[in-house]
């Protein structure tokens, strides 16, 4: 069996490529170094040197200015200092391979690498092939895995709902085209959480989901009853084309979260969305911005997550 | 080897010499884990007004280059303005000076205090920096190869130990 290509030797956490064959310890321990990192953006100089000297690449083969944005932040905080390549829009519409762009960043003394690729897989192809004191973290590729995003949802429902062993939690909306989604299931069943379940119209539920530990349901009165969690999904609107869906008008009826919707939730429920959301079609905006919303939170604790994450990989 | 002097003593010594320094302006930080525990008692025996502040010098280390991240670091708190204070940065042992360096750096992020004086139950010798304690419980000599810290029991009370270094 091959060695998990995250970790070193001594179990700690090398690259972030996935949620998905993170130990649980390495999980708990990269949401407890969020929680202090938590604590340094809420001061009045939000930064530590901890990543003074250090360089951090953004590499964003498919565009995320949110994404890549709260990267940069969190590198700033640490000190590091932030290179931003938009890689779509240059050296590989000339022809340059992945490798070679990775190879030519590298003499440039890079230690870390936030990757976006719109191919799976690719941030593994490059934490196979980059120097021992260099790292990878997986900022989205294609769909298959997002994981601070992941982190970042499980660090938010930790901080208002403090124990997994008791939760339910439902997922929203467009699972099949989603990392996000994938990302944190792995992350909510690594944490043992009890009731994991995905609503959605069947063409957007991919086939055999039920073998990670979820329910599915496609009616969402019935996935919504007694949920701690409700995590709603971006419906992308280029799907729209597609045959998977008729309109957005007839999704928002069947599967958009409205305040009549959510009362069939627990009511201390909390309602999580990864941004950016398109009111009116998987959410509306009373919830979006009601008392069960913990939308913006989420994006605060991103940096923390981010910060812990870039602080862990580099010291190792 | 000498025996180790008792902590619960040490601590009390500590109070009885802070107590006449301490005034309406004094704040005090302790630092993870050992010096947050002395912290507690000091702070409770000396009555101070603000609230105790915590402190974990994780992300301040010079040896994140080696060592890397320190494992769980906890949550820096300091729930008053350390502007202008007189603070009294309290750790339990004080050996190389490298944490109170780090633990300084930190606060100076936090504001610019009036002044801050270092309480420490244990110093063991072997600074590395320009540091020194000025409320020190006792010197205790301590062999390289062995470490000096702080436990608490169950009931709360303070004991000094060694054990091997790693």
């Amino acid at each position: 069996m091959q060695s998990n290509p995250q970790l070193n030797e001594h179990g700690e956490l090398r690259h972030l490529l996935s949620i998905e064959g993170l130990p649980r310890d390495v999980l708990g321990s990269i949401l407890d170094t969020a929680a202090s990192f938590v604590g340094v953006t809420e001061r009045e100089v939000k930064k530590v040197p901890i990543l003074r000297g250090k360089s951090v690449f953004n590499l964003f083969f498919e565009p995320s200015t949110r994404t890549r944005t709260t990267f940069e932040i969190a590198a700033k905080r640490l000190s590091a200092d932030v290179i931003n390549l938009n890689v779509a829009a240059s050296s590989q519409t000339k022809g340059e391979s992945l490798l070679d762009t990775v190879a030519n960043l590298s003499a440039m003394q890079a230690d870390v690498f936030i990757v976006r690729h719109a191919s799976s897989g690719a941030p593994y192809l490059i934490a196979q092939h980059v120097k021992p004191h260099e790292h990878v973290i997986n900022a989205g590729d294609g769909r298959h895995a997002h994981p601070t995003q992941g982190l970042l949802d499980l660090y938010t429902i930790r901080h208002y709902k403090r124990d997994f062993s008791r939760l339910c939690v439902a997922i929203v909306g467009d699972v099949l085209h989603s990392r996000v989604a994938r990302s944190l299931i792995h992350g909510l069943t690594t944490l043992a959480t009890p009731e994991v379940r995905v609503i959605g119209p069947q063409t957007l539920i991919p086939t055999g989901v039920e073998s990670l530990g979820v329910r599915v349901f496609h009616d969402m009165r019935e996935g919504l009853r007694g949920a701690d969690v409700v995590v709603m999904l971006r419906l992308q609107s280029e799907r729209m084309r597609g045959a998977l869906l008729p309109s957005a008008q007839e999704f928002f009826k069947h599967y958009g979260l409205t305040a009549e919707k959510l009362a069939l939730a627990r009511p201390d429920a909390i309602v999580m969305h990864p941004g950016p959301m398109n009111r009116g079609v998987e959410i509306d905006s009373a919830v979006a911005d009601g008392p069960h919303s913990v939308i913006l939170p989420q994006v605060t604790f991103g940096i923390a997550v981010r910060m812990a994450v870039m602080s862990m990989v580099a010291g190792t | 080897m000498s025996t180790l002097p008792d902590a619960e003593t040490l601590c009390a010594r500590l109070v009885a010499e802070l107590r006449p320094s301490v005034g309406p302006n004094t704040a005090m930080i302790g630092l993870h884990t050992g010096g947050v525990w002395l912290a507690e008692r000091l702070h409770a025996a000396l009555g101070l007004i603000e609230p105790l502040g915590t402190m974990d010098i994780a992300f301040y280390r010079d040896d994140y280059h080696t060592q890397g991240l320190a494992r769980d670091p906890k949550r820096t708190q300091i729930p008053f303005s350390v502007e202008g204070r007189d603070l009294l940065l309290v750790d339990d042992v004080l050996y190389t000076g490298r944490t109170v360096r780090a633990a300084m750096n930190e606060l100076f992020d936090y504001g610019r205090p009036a002044t801050i004086s270092l309480v420490v139950l244990a110093d063991r010798g072997g600074r590395e920096l320009p540091i020194c304690a000025q409320h020190c419980g006792a010197k205790v000599e301590v062999s390289a190869e062995m470490r000096l810290r702080l436990r608490r029991g169950g009931d709360g009370k303070l004991k000094l130990e060694l054990e091997r270094a790693e």
